[in-house]
């Protein structure tokens, strides 16, 4: 398709106007054009570099999701304070092992970011073979309940956005 | 300047310093290595969030236009602090730290 040779990433173009516009602070017309003419050289300039370019399928479901993400991280972070704050709270840390299916090393990036941005969990390794992440919790009652969260929670949108990723 | 436009960004500050603090308390009294990783990702998000929410309303309010650059601080915190994390525990993994008794589960070996 003609428009994929001339944008062959829209979402990177979009994000990168996106950042330039931040960065230059300064929404007038001009400022516009100069980050669509940027979005628009760098993916096509840097094209060659990308060994698996990520495919996004649904941008318009990533960008609910990363919204109910922000959310989540609010919650979980009143979560965690209170157990900090609380002399009496009996933690029961523990290292989940959590499979996954993801294939798309961005979408895994993003997952093992996730996780670790969540206060209460961080991402501690992935196994070798890349099916299984490593899960240190600061306080877990029922691990299957854990890994069940995190996997409908974060890893099936994942999975339904980066849909036709997987090569 | 509205009063009361200072009242919500003195809010947000409170609230950002507020999860610092706590997330520094967290490094001092969680017991083992594993669990005061925790304590940073609170107050990167959170924390850095309030203030960021704060200088935002406090320079867009002040007539020079909508001021967001700011967002991008929260944008590259969000990419860096999981990595910078991630290596943490990578480190710790490979020294064998000592874990707290309480810890379900041993991490593999590999």
């Amino acid at each position: 398709m003609k428009a994929r040779r001339w944008f062959p990433q829209p979402l990177l173009s979009l994000s990168l106007l996106v950042v330039w516009m931040l960065l230059a602070n300064d929404f007038s017309l001009g400022q516009c054009l100069l980050g669509a003419l940027l979005g628009w050289v760098i993916p096509l300039v840097t094209e060659v570099f990308w060994i698996n370019p990520p495919r996004v399928d649904k941008p318009f479901k990533l960008c609910l999701f990363f919204l109910r993400v922000l959310g989540d991280i609010v919650v979980a972070n009143l979560e965690v304070a209170r157990l900090i704050l609380n002399p009496k709270a009996e933690m029961r840390p523990a290292f989940v092992e959590i499979p996954i299916e993801l294939e798309d090393e961005l979408a895994l990036t993003m997952l093992a970011s996730i996780i670790s941005l969540t206060p209460g969990t961080v991402t501690a390794d992935m196994s070798d073979d890349r099916k299984t992440l490593l899960v240190h919790a600061l306080d877990v009652a029922d691990e299957a309940r854990l890994i069940r969260d995190i996997k409908t929670r974060y890893e099936a949108p994942l999975l339904e956005v980066f849909a036709c990723s997987t090569t | 300047m509205n009063s009361w436009i200072e009242a919500l960004v003195a809010l947000f500050l409170l609230a950002g310093s507020l999860f610092a603090l706590i997330g520094a308390i967290g490094l001092y009294r969680l017991p083992d290595f594993f669990m005061r990783l925790h304590a940073p990702t609170k107050s990167t998000t959170l924390g850095v969030g309030g203030m960021v929410i704060a200088s935002l309303i406090y320079f867009s309010s002040r007539g020079d236009g909508l001021s967001l650059h700011e967002l991008l601080i929260t944008l590259f915190l969000f990419i860096t602090a999981p990595v910078s994390a991630h290596m943490l525990a990578k480190a710790a993994l490979q020294q064998k730290v000592r874990l707290s008794d309480k810890t379900h589960g041993r991490p593999w070996e590999q």
